[in-house]
């Protein structure tokens, strides 16, 4: 069995309540850090744990945290990253459902090293159910002393509160959600200046995803260098991994960085295979923004390694033949679905999704989209494919905020490994046009994998 | 759900400016802008939708310029500037979900409802639209419904059913209640 370090209890009843969830030694982290150890100290520890932002990016968490200005007399924030709008990713849903208190306890570790007395948990407007859970567990925190003035005598104040967003994907994005969080429309800022520096109501602020957030916890309980011994090299700990699409078992699961792609997808500790007893296709990695890669390629890197679960194995090969770990949301595509109709509904999310603000997103995405709507429904022209690659080449890199690359990749992506199909669509117009679904076999069958 | 029309004055109930005045206190002086949010939740809880009177007072309470609630309320998805279904369906349309089956759920919501995308049923029950990724992807297809939005997972053509007739009743329910 994996190491679990953020779900080890998860399937004890009563979890979510301050009272088990304390029993089972929960608040260890709090008092050890707020009685023991300074700011800075907490600080070193994240550092040396190598812990990496799993909110997509994958900055150090650590290195991100030293950044932090520190002018006196001016209130520091720390925000919580709850927005989770990333296609294929649901871990944080999952995480603050059913054990709450974990990400309460981080919050008020991360905290503390960060010099933070008030701090938000930005959650998606439409987990309303979380939201209720969040505000129950702070409540109870409250009472037990490990919120508000004073915690624990240690003359720390701490206000904790739970901030709804409204239904926009790009407040995910950390300088759109404070714009969110400040009350105002979700639009991207220019960096500089980072939010470290003046980020909300221009004070210095971190954003941190709630996973990374919940980590900090077996993190101080157990030291950095523990966590680190967990992985392998730069990826190092466990994983929340959001497994979706055609798979055995969806669901959750926590992995140690470094399971090989193909022990996930078909050992029973993890999605079970692929579903129906059908072939797997394509994977999407790291939810919905970074690049599709056809079976043979996430089984295995072009040179004929294994792939692992890491930051740096899926990556391996660039853009060419590798992807990214990003969010962790992990989609299998068996093998009769339609690479040209997913690509298509990417680019419509995409497309919904943009903020407006720059022009080569605005106008890009939805150039994508209707291109790539004509050539689903049997209305697209040969010369269409490579218009794809071009706008999308024109989006990538020319924008205020990633939401652009992430729109460019997905397409790029598809057609770098799954040409046949867009051409396919292309040369049988009138079949494309009546397949409803795009379930049916079309692409040549697929090599069967060993 | 309180009934309001597009041009009708709301006022705030006590128990709603309560609500309000508790959600202010969680930011800094003179901060409350970032309230706005939270607020306009609550009222679209107690109204089902924000109506420019709604709106308007939410600015006099926050001490907002009316446009910028507008611009705000016009930016997120969530919030409803035109009357729904006292029901509203709102089904998952993106990717990974589609890939379990969302389509064809989505087809049959509209075939059993009997109206398209975002039109609301003759008796004004329901409505339903296509939202995007929920984070739930693993659980799919899957729809919510507000204002508490409660979820319904692995969704299949018989769920569906189910689910609009007990709504239906749920509904009626509340009618002989309320005349009793
Ligand atoms: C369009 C867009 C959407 C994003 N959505 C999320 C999200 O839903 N959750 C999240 O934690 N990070 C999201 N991010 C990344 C955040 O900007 C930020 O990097 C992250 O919250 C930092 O936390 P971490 O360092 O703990 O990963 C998104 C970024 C972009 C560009
Ligand atoms: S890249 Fe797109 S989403 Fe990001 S700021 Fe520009 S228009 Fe907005
Ligand atoms: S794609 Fe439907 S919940 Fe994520």
């Amino acid at each position: 069995m994996a190491r679990k370090l953020l779900l080890t209890h998860i399937d004890v009843p009563g979890i979510q309540t301050f009272d088990v969830y304390r029993q089972k030694g929960g608040y260890r982290a709090v008092e050890k850090a707020l009685k023991t150890l300074t700011p800075d100290e907490v600080v070193e520890e994240v550092k040396a744990s190598g812990l990496r932002g799993r909110g997509g990016a994958g900055f150090p968490t650590g290195m991100k945290w030293s950044f932090l200005a520190k002018p006196e007399g001016v209130p520091r924030y720390l925000v919580c990253n709850a927005d989770e709008s990333e296609p294929g990713t649901f871990k944080d849903r999952y995480l603050m459902t059913h054990i709450p208190h974990a990400l309460i306890e981080g919050m008020i570790v991360s905290s503390y090293a960060l010099g933070a007395n008030t701090s938000y948990i930005y959650v998606r407007g439409e987990m309303m159910p979380q939201i209720r859970i969040l505000e129950r567990a702070i409540a109870e925190a409250k009472n037990a002393g490990f919120l508000g003035k004073d915690i624990l005598g240690t003359g720390y104040n701490l206000e904790l509160y739970v901030q709804p967003g409204g239904g926009a994907y790009i407040c995910g994005e950390e300088t759109a959600l404070l714009e969110s969080l400040e009350g105002k429309r979700g639009n991207p800022r220019i960096k500089p200046p980072f939010p470290a520096v003046s980020g909300l109501y221009n004070c210095p602020t971190v954003v941190n995803n709630v996973e990374s957030i919940a980590a900090t916890v077996p993190i101080i309980n157990d030291g950095g260098a523990e966590y680190a011994k967990i992985g392998v090299g730069r990826s190092t700990g466990t994983k929340l991994i959001s497994a979706g699409g055609n798979v055995n078992k969806p669901g959750v699961y926590e992995i140690e960085l470094g399971v090989p792609v193909e022990e996930f997808i078909y050992s029973d500790e993890y999605c079970g295979g692929i579903a129906n007893g059908k072939r797997l296709k394509a994977v999407v990695a790291g939810g919905s923004s970074v690049p599709i890669l056809p079976a043979n390629l996430i089984l295995k890197t072009l040179n004929g390694e294994p792939r692992l679960m890491t930051y740096e194995s899926l990556a391996d090969g660039g853009f060419q033949s590798g992807t990214m770990l990003g969010s962790g949301g992990f989609i299998a595509f068996d093998e009769d679905q339609c690479i040209v109709r997913n690509t298509w509904n990417f680019s419509r999310f995409y497309h919904h999704e943009s903020c407006g603000q720059c022009s080569p997103c605005r106008e890009g995405t939805g150039w994508l989209e209707k291109v790539l709507h004509n050539i689903e429904y049997g209305h697209g022209s040969s010369s269409d494919i490579d218009l794809l690659v071009n706008v999308a080449k024109n989006i990538e890199g020319n924008t205020i905020c990633p939401l652009g690359d992430a729109a460019a990749w997905p397409v790029a992506s598809a057609i770098r490994h799954f040409r046949d199909e867009f051409e396919w669509h292309v040369s049988h117009g009138q079949e494309a046009q009546h397949r409803n679904y795009g379930l049916a076999h079309y692409a040549d069958p697929l090599e069967p994998v060993a | 759900m309180l009934s309001v029309k597009h041009n009708e004055p709301v006022e705030f109930t006590e128990e709603m400016l309560g609500k309000f005045a508790e959600i202010v206190a969680r930011y800094p002086e003179g901060r409350q802008k970032s309230a706005l949010l939270p607020i306009l939740h609550e009222v679209q809880a107690v109204y089902g939708w924000l109506s420019v009177p709604a709106m308007d007072s939410v600015a006099a309470y926050l001490n907002l310029e009316p446009i910028e609630v507008y611009e705000v309320a016009t930016f997120y998805t969530m919030f409803f500037l035109q009357p729904p279904g006292k029901f509203v369906l709102e089904v998952c349309r993106t990717g990974p979900c589609c890939l379990v089956g969302a389509e064809r759920i989505m087809a049959h919501i509209e075939q059993r409802l009997g109206v398209k995308e975002g039109e609301v049923t003759p008796d004004g029950l329901f409505s339903w639209r296509g939202v995007e990724c929920m984070a739930a992807c693993g659980y799919g297809p899957v729809l919510q419904i507000g204002p508490e939005y409660t979820f319904y997972e692995n969704l299949t053509e018989e769920k569906i059913d189910k689910l609009i007739d007990e709504l239906k009743n749920k509904a009626e329910g509340r009618e002989l209640t309320a005349e009793s």
